[in-house]
């Protein structure tokens, strides 16, 4: 009986343990399973089409040309490689003011063939309207086949218009820059700060100093990050605006210094354990033939801990990559290609954060931020590994 | 020449020692900040009662018992599942493919940024399994993110109790689980509850896990039961500071907020760091 709850107890702490390590992967396949429905969706909004005149030698528009289409951008349908006719834009609603409810009959069951009427009058026509009101076997109209969002329209589109009409735009180029754009120059602050007070904490400081230092490192990590994204806000912002003298103090430089902050102490600790573990017959040995304690630093600790130095600087970058409420508060958020690091931008996590409340469950939006959450966790990922490599390639020296 | 050595020596040291202090500087900065400007809002009314005025006045106290729930039920999900893996792991196989893999995906589990966690939440918990928008759902959520934390804290404590501490009990005539539950942990104790203060610390910080699983902007009343919705001081300072329908005049509602949020990480840190420096000496 003992012997039996003791097995029994041995096999929860084994599931336990497997149910943790299993996470990560559930983690994986659920993002995977959520946003892989993108590729299976149509460009066009769903229970939506487009009907042209037959005539139209078009058969296809893609999503871009669509959207300027019916910005008005492209005003002709030579620009997209039809024929010399002015494109003239149909919204469903214009129907009503074209046709008397009676003219459209008891419960608009005349709309499909009144529809039909105007786009067999109008050869320039582009007509967006619910499929149900497409008039399947009418003549003289012609509807765009629709295409399946492609991959090259997600990694490489340099638009990101979720909510564009009525081709939404899915391209994640603009928000990948962004994050790449204000973790880098994060980590250009960030890496001397930290090194140096690492150096400092671990080679020069003495203990009294020491107790000081640590646990405001510790607490500079507890901080919530919704509490920096806060300061940022409202003290590093204005400050950005007035030095820079720009129209809004909320850019990606401001980003890059509330997350210069945040990966601080994760550099430090790091950085300061790499340090620590330097043997001291060497320091003793450079100390031996003449080095002073600085020359003993740079020209002994600093190589040898190198490694663990970088993994902590790669891990710094993964911590600001993914970090969002700061980010979300401070960038200003806007979804387009940065040309400088004064200009509003907007990071992955942040759009995830932003939109997901706003995107409607399983349709093109939603799936759209799932794939961008397994983009970014594929991402810090990778970061991660390559720290672990960084820092295990030093014992493989040895 | 050995003039300008020492001489590159004090440039060199000067200069990592205001690099300290600049650390130092930026935090005390921010803190500085908080208290200053959170300080004269704090009261008894600020603390026991709810927003009123559209977010600009009354209190924060439904946000003050959400955090308070999720810190309840998170601890409650991660604390024995975490525990169980730690010992699973140290105490039992210590290096099969098992605990291998248990490892490394502990570290990349430390790795994933806090809105991934809320994006699997959401679709696991709130639509697979149907918790809906709840303290439940954004519990499991912040469970999760709090896992890896406690495993290595726990593994860290473990590993920490002394061999001649299990020799001797299995000397004594004790079985493996009874040596674990009479002498591994109990010794290993105090080293377990500083994990469990840091992430509660965690825990009341996070805003991104729980955007989609549990937070809601603005509730009547306090939550019944563990599928309602709650709301959570980092997700109200996040509301108050950005979409409030008065920012301006809710600034001091979000100022008292993040100095409460700070008040709780300073008393989380200080609490484990008394408890760690007993138990040092203890030893």
């Amino acid at each position: 009986m003992k012997k039996f709850i003791d097995k029994l107890i041995e096999g929860l702490l084994k599931l336990s343990g497997t149910v943790t390590g299993i996470t990560v992967l559930l983690i994986i396949v659920f993002l995977f399973k959520e946003g892989s429905g993108l590729f299976q969706s149509s460009t066009v909004e769903k229970g939506y089409t487009l009907l042209v005149n037959s005539e139209n030698p078009i058969d296809k528009l893609s999503p871009e040309e669509l959207k300027h289409i019916f910005d008005g951008k492209i005003e002709n349908w030579k620009q997209v490689g039809g024929r010399d006719e002015a494109i003239r834009i149909f919204r469903f609603d214009e129907i009503f003011s074209i046709y008397t409810d009676d003219e459209l009959g008891e419960d608009y069951d005349l709309i499909p063939e009144k529809l039909g009427e105007v786009i067999h009058t109008n050869p320039g026509i582009i007509a967006y309207i619910p499929q149900k009101y497409a008039a399947k076997n009418s003549r003289g109209i012609k509807e765009l086949i629709q295409e399946k969002i492609g991959l090259s329209d997600y990694f490489l589109g340099e638009e990101w218009l979720p909510t564009a009409t009525p081709a939404p735009l899915f391209g994640i180029l603009p928000l990948l820059f962004g994050t790449l754009l204000v973790s880098f120059i994060a980590i250009l602050i960030a890496i001397p700060l930290g090194v140096g007070v690492a150096i400092y904490l671990a080679e020069i400081a003495n203990e009294r100093i020491r107790k000081l230092l640590k646990p405001a490192i510790e607490l500079l990590a507890g901080i919530p990050s919704v509490v920096y994204g806060f300061f940022g806000l409202v003290v590093l912002a204005p400050i950005v605006q007035k030095t820079g003298n720009l129209d809004l103090g909320e850019t990606a430089f401001t980003g890059s210094l509330i997350l210069a902050i945040m990966a601080l102490p994760t550099i430090i600790s790091i950085a300061e354990d790499a340090l620590r573990t330097t043997p001291k017959a060497m320091r003793d040995a450079s100390l031996a033939l003449g080095a002073n304690k600085w020359q003993t630093i740079y020209k002994v600790v600093i190589p040898f801990a190198s490694s663990g130095i970088a993994a902590a600087v790669v891990l710094g970058v993964g911590r600001a990559i993914g970090e969002t409420m700061a980010v979300l508060m401070v960038t200003g958020n806007a979804a387009v290609i940065p040309h400088s690091m004064f200009e509003s931008v907007r990071t992955i996590p942040a759009t995830i954060a932003a939109e997901l409340g706003e995107a409607p469950s399983g349709g093109t939006h939603y799936q759209a931020l799932f794939l961008l959450g397994a983009v970014l966790f594929i991402i810090t990922l990778t970061i991660s590994i390559v720290a672990e490599i960084i820092s295990s390639r030093k014992m493989i020296k040895e | 020449m050995i003039q300008t050595k020492k001489i590159k020596e004090q440039i060199a040291f000067s200069v990592f020692r205001l690099h300290g202090f600049m650390v130092l500087g930026v935090l005390l900065w921010i803190l500085g900040f908080i208290i200053y400007n959170g300080i004269g809002v704090i009261s008894w009314e600020f603390i026991f009662s709810a927003p009123t005025d559209g977010m600009t006045g009354g209190g924060i106290f439904p946000a003050i018992v959400g955090t308070f729930y999720l810190i309840i039920g998170s601890t409650l999900f991660a604390f024995p599942l975490g525990i169980m893996s730690a010992i699973y792991t140290v105490e039992y196989a210590k290096n099969n493919w098992l605990t291998k893999f248990i490892r490394i995906m502990t570290n990349n589990l430390a790795s994933i940024p806090s809105i991934v966690f809320g994006l699997f939440g959401m679709t696991l918990f709130v639509n697979t399994l149907g918790f809906g928008d709840s303290i439940l759902a954004g519990s499991l959520t912040l469970g999760l993110l709090i896992l890896p934390v406690v495993i290595r804290t726990t593994e860290e404590a473990l590993k920490a109790v002394p061999k001649t501490y299990r020799l001797g009990s299995t000397a004594l005539g004790a079985n493996k689980i009874q040596t674990i539950k009479r002498v591994v942990l109990p010794a290993a104790f105090p080293n377990i509850i500083t994990g469990l203060i840091l992430s509660i610390g965690r825990i009341s910080g996070e805003t991104a896990p729980i955007l989609f699983t549990v937070a809601a902007y603005f509730l009547p009343q306090l939550p019944h039961s563990i599928f309602d919705q709650a709301m959570a001081l980092p997700y109200h300072l996040y509301v108050l500071a950005t979409s409030g329908t008065d920012i301006e005049a809710a600034r001091p509602m979000a100022y008292g907020t993040a100095l409460v949020l700070i008040v709780i990480v300073l008393l989380m840190n200080t609490l484990a760091g008394i408890i760690k420096k007993r138990f040092e000496k203890n030893k």
